[in-house]
């Protein structure tokens, strides 16, 4: 495993897909253009909570070119959950979610859809349909949506365990988590720090807005393109929803344009398929970005209460955290996995976690990139970051004397195996930027976070070609580089160059079932697959040469992609001893030793190999306008093992640079009405390349004991330390502990001017 | 018999070979939150199940449960 000499991993191929993507003959989502097809929009809900009393489309449904028009009503009532690969999501909820039934519970809610000939006539005819509503008062956070006179969103949902008399409630559940005795903990610190802290709401902010074109044939057989991240779910969920056999629905994965969480539900599939049964003819969807930030999953604005206490030399005693996760307008934050990250790096002796599921009127909450981690990671590494200072400890020491490894009980139960966390801390300390000078008016923060990394379902599937080289194909969209990985994986167990390795993403009819492209599982559990099935053309090698030698396939020695024979094993036609064959050698005579070799493999792989990365980053604070700019940044990231070490790196680059854009300027603002007034990204600030420096990036590999080559998910760590290191390089910088993000240009200047004088650096 | 660590900080002891089997000893014994428990995610010695099945249960296995986790 981590002793293992790789030839291929580890090395720094150019990827097979990126020709394709820098010329633009990628086809994303909205690349797809069928004969016959007709184009659909979507009619919108202007107000964030309503009572849907009429839908009036004669008007559109008279209008030339409209093929089809579509409510809420006509779609079937289903109640059913799916399994995720990860989790269960409800179809009921997701259904309602992407078109309206009697109440509207969000701004930019669909209510009802048009096909036609043209998108201007499309369009036309959705301004035509007249939608009827009773306004009602929205709630848009956790405080508003359980006040005592709150309004209800779901008049039929009781807080999870309540009695079935219970008023119905917008808390849709409340989990704890406890150990040890909390107050006796406290009792004994020498220092507790208590404070509150708001994240706001933010979008995954993928480039490629959301897009598909679906077909339905009388047969009721159909056939949907878009941009996934699961297509085997688009498959599963589209055909509940729109009351369609599975059986009869094929999905074909686009290329993906960014997704981290917020491409696995579906939005626009169930509408396009539906509209393409009625009309007969294929319907093409494509999102704008308003309709993306105001319709499509973000991620929960949150309240999280911290209190940590602490011996003076630096020993955590106990931790008590509140979480109150807004879920959207349907239940299902990610507010569990939250808690049971915030103290997943501490050994506390006593804790007593509170996670609480809250449902607001707003989009429903998709996953995004660790899920509830980096929100938390905020809140608690904040409170960290204080204690080192009230004790005059150095930040990285106090975390190393806290720090849980092998053997110690994670939080949320279970012990810990291998982890590479005292590693990363020791990495990042010996890191030549936890030392180097600060200029004026530059502070420096320290955070560090935590993800499980998922497993799961996968296929692969490895076929050899007749002149040796191979073909790799699996289920899950490439969206990090996961199909240079996998080549060089078959690269590496065939012992052949990598750049003959073809490896492809497969539609739902082709590919073997493989969960979803999320959860840092492609690597791992698909790695491993593959990985498995390239083992099995071996195995089918050996036989094949074994049946040339005329010895048995257990005899058949490997070495570096050479078969070896065994000792005293002749050529047939010369009888001179046999000499060692490659792979091409052998599969050239495939059809004369028992026709082509297909490797196979499918598994079901835990959630193993838990990630731990350390951020450093310094910020320069314009004292004068409150702008600050990241002008270092520094990742350590223990991965297990780096297969392709540029795409783990990039990784970890992308998800630091979304940690950042969240700490420093990303928002939904929403007016009174419950209105986004910022729908787009010249007012949703994301950072771009101009306004970041390289963010440099540290890789530690503590090898995964669960997969042959020691690797563990990567992408989702990296955006869990940001937040909390944006935010304490602020503190060092102004002196003022900023408890509420973004850390935006007005934010930080009032902040500023309100304090007294600080001592700038401290 | 398999250590299964409850939400919360009971601790109880259960001779089942496999998940079903301990699925079926817990709502005997806890009829209460048996379907809370059917919702969760479990932990077998340190590993987290989404979906456990029929995973085999060795004596001494210590299983938690554990709120499901959705990646992004």
């Amino acid at each position: 495993m981590s002793e293992r000499t790789f030839a291929v991993v580890g090395t720094r191929p150019v990827r097979h897909d990126g020709v394709d993507k820098v010329t633009g003959r990628a086809a994303y989502g909205a690349d797809a253009n069928w004969p016959g097809m007709l184009h659909g929009v979507v009619v919108r809900s202007p107000h964030a909570h309503a009572r849907i009393v009429s839908i009036d489309t004669s008007a559109a449904e008279a209008m030339p070119g409209v093929k089809a028009v579509l409510v809420g009503s006509e779609l079937p009532d289903i109640n059913a959950t799916i399994p995720l690969g990860e989790a269960a999501l409800d179809l009921r909820d997701m259904s309602y979610s992407m078109m309206a039934r009697d109440k509207a519970l969000y701004h930019g809610q669909a209510v009802a859809a048009v096909a036609a000939t043209t998108l201007d006539i499309a369009r036309e005819a959705a301004a035509t349909i007249v939608v009827s509503y009773e306004k009602l008062t929205p709630v848009m956070n956790v405080d508003e949506a359980t006040a005592p006179d709150a309004p209800i969103l779901h008049p039929t949902m009781r807080t999870k365990g309540a009695p079935p008399d219970a008023p119905p409630s917008n808390l849709a559940s409340r989990l704890e988590m406890k150990r040890g005795d909390v107050d006796a903990g406290f009792a004994d610190a020498d220092l507790v720090i208590e404070r509150e802290f708001r994240t706001p709401t933010v979008h995954q902010g993928y480039i490629e807005p959301h897009a598909c074109i679906a077909r339905c044939g009388e047969d009721g057989r159909a056939v949907i393109w878009c941009a996934t991240q699961g297509p085997f779910f688009v498959r599963d969920a589209s055909a509940a929803i729109a009351g369609l056999d599975p059986a009869h629905v094929k999905v074909i994965p686009s290329e993906i344009g960014g997704g981290f969480g917020g491409k696995i539900v579906v939005y626009l599939e169930p509408v396009a398929l539906l509209l393409a049964k009625k009309a007969q003819r294929p319907v093409k969807m494509v999102m704008n970005r308003d309709e993306v930030f105001r319709a499509t999953g973000p991620t929960s604005g949150t309240k999280i209460r911290v209190k940590i206490g602490a011996k003076r030399d630096g020993t955590f005693v106990a931790a008590k955290v509140s979480f109150w996760y807004e879920a959207g307008a349907f239940k299902g934050s990610p507010v569990g996995a939250g808690a049971m990250c915030s103290i997943a790096p501490y050994k506390f002796p006593n804790f007593f976690l509170e996670a609480h599921d809250v449902v607001v009127n707003k989009p429903k909450v998709a996953a995004y990139r660790a899920p509830g981690s980096p929100m938390a990671s905020f809140a608690v590494e904040s409170v960290v970051d204080e204690i080192a200072r009230e004790l005059k400890m150095d930040a990285i020491d106090l975390r190393l004397k806290n720090a849980n490894q092998e053997g110690d009980q994670a939080p949320y139960g279970p012990k810990f195996g291998p982890i590479g966390l005292k590693s990363v801390l020791e990495a990042a300390k010996n890191h030549p930027h936890w030392k180097a000078p600060l200029g004026p008016n530059q502070g420096r923060g320290f955070a560090i976070g935590f993800w499980f990394n998922g497993g799961m379902n996968s296929s692969a599937t490895v076929t050899l070609g007749g002149d040796g080289s191979a073909a790799v194909q699996t289920g899950n969209p490439d969206i990090g580089g996961t199909r240079a990985a996998q080549a060089m994986m078959v690269a590496e167990e065939l012992g052949i160059p990598v750049e003959r390795v073809r490896p492809s993403v497969g539609d739902t009819d082709s590919a073997g079932y493989t969960d979803l492209t999320g959860g840092s599982r492609v690597c791992f559990a698909t790695g491993m697959a593959v990985i498995r099935a390239a083992e099995d053309v071996r195995e089918q090698l050996k036989a094949r040469a074994a049946k040339i030698w005329n010895v048995e396939p257990s005899a058949v020695g490997w070495d570096s992609g050479n078969l070896i024979p065994p000792a005293g094993a002749k050529e047939t036609k010369s009888g001179h001893d046999a000499k060692p064959l490659t792979v091409a050698e052998v599969a050239a005579k495939m059809a004369h030793t028992g026709g082509p070799v297909v490797g196979r493999a499918s598994l079901y792989a835990p959630m193993a190999g838990p990630g731990f990365g350390a951020h450093i980053c310094d910020l320069e604070v314009d004292q004068e306008t409150g702008r600050s700019r990241v002008v270092r940044y520094t990742a350590i990231q223990d991965v297990g093992k780096a297969v392709h070490p540029s795409y783990v790196e990039g990784q970890i680059q992308g998800g630091a640079v979304q940690g950042i854009g969240w700490a420093l300027n990303e928002e939904y603002v929403y007016n009174r009405d419950g209105a986004m007034e910022n729908a787009g990204f010249l007012d949703y600030r994301m950072p771009v390349a101009s306004d970041l420096p390289m963010i440099d990036t540290v890789i530690v590999e503590v090898a995964n004991p669960l997969h042959p080559y020691g690797v563990r998910g990567v992408g989702e760590v990296p955006i869990c330390p940001p937040l909390a290191a944006c935010a304490n390089a602020m503190r060092s910088a102004t002196g003022i502990r900023f408890t509420q993000l973004p850390l935006s240009p007005p934010r930080v200047l009032e902040k500023i001017m309100a304090a007294a004088p600080v001592a700038v650096g401290a | 018999m398999a250590i299964v660590h409850l939400p919360g900080e009971q601790s109880v002891t259960i001779d089942a070979p496999r998940v079903p089997e301990l699925f079926a000893a817990l709502r005997q014994r806890f009829p209460d939150i048996a379907d809370q428990l059917e919702e969760m995610a479990i932990a077998i010695d340190g590993d987290i199940y989404q979906d456990p099945g029929y995973q085999d249960l060795r004596p001494e296995t210590e299983v938690h449960f554990v709120p499901r986790i959705a990646g992004g």
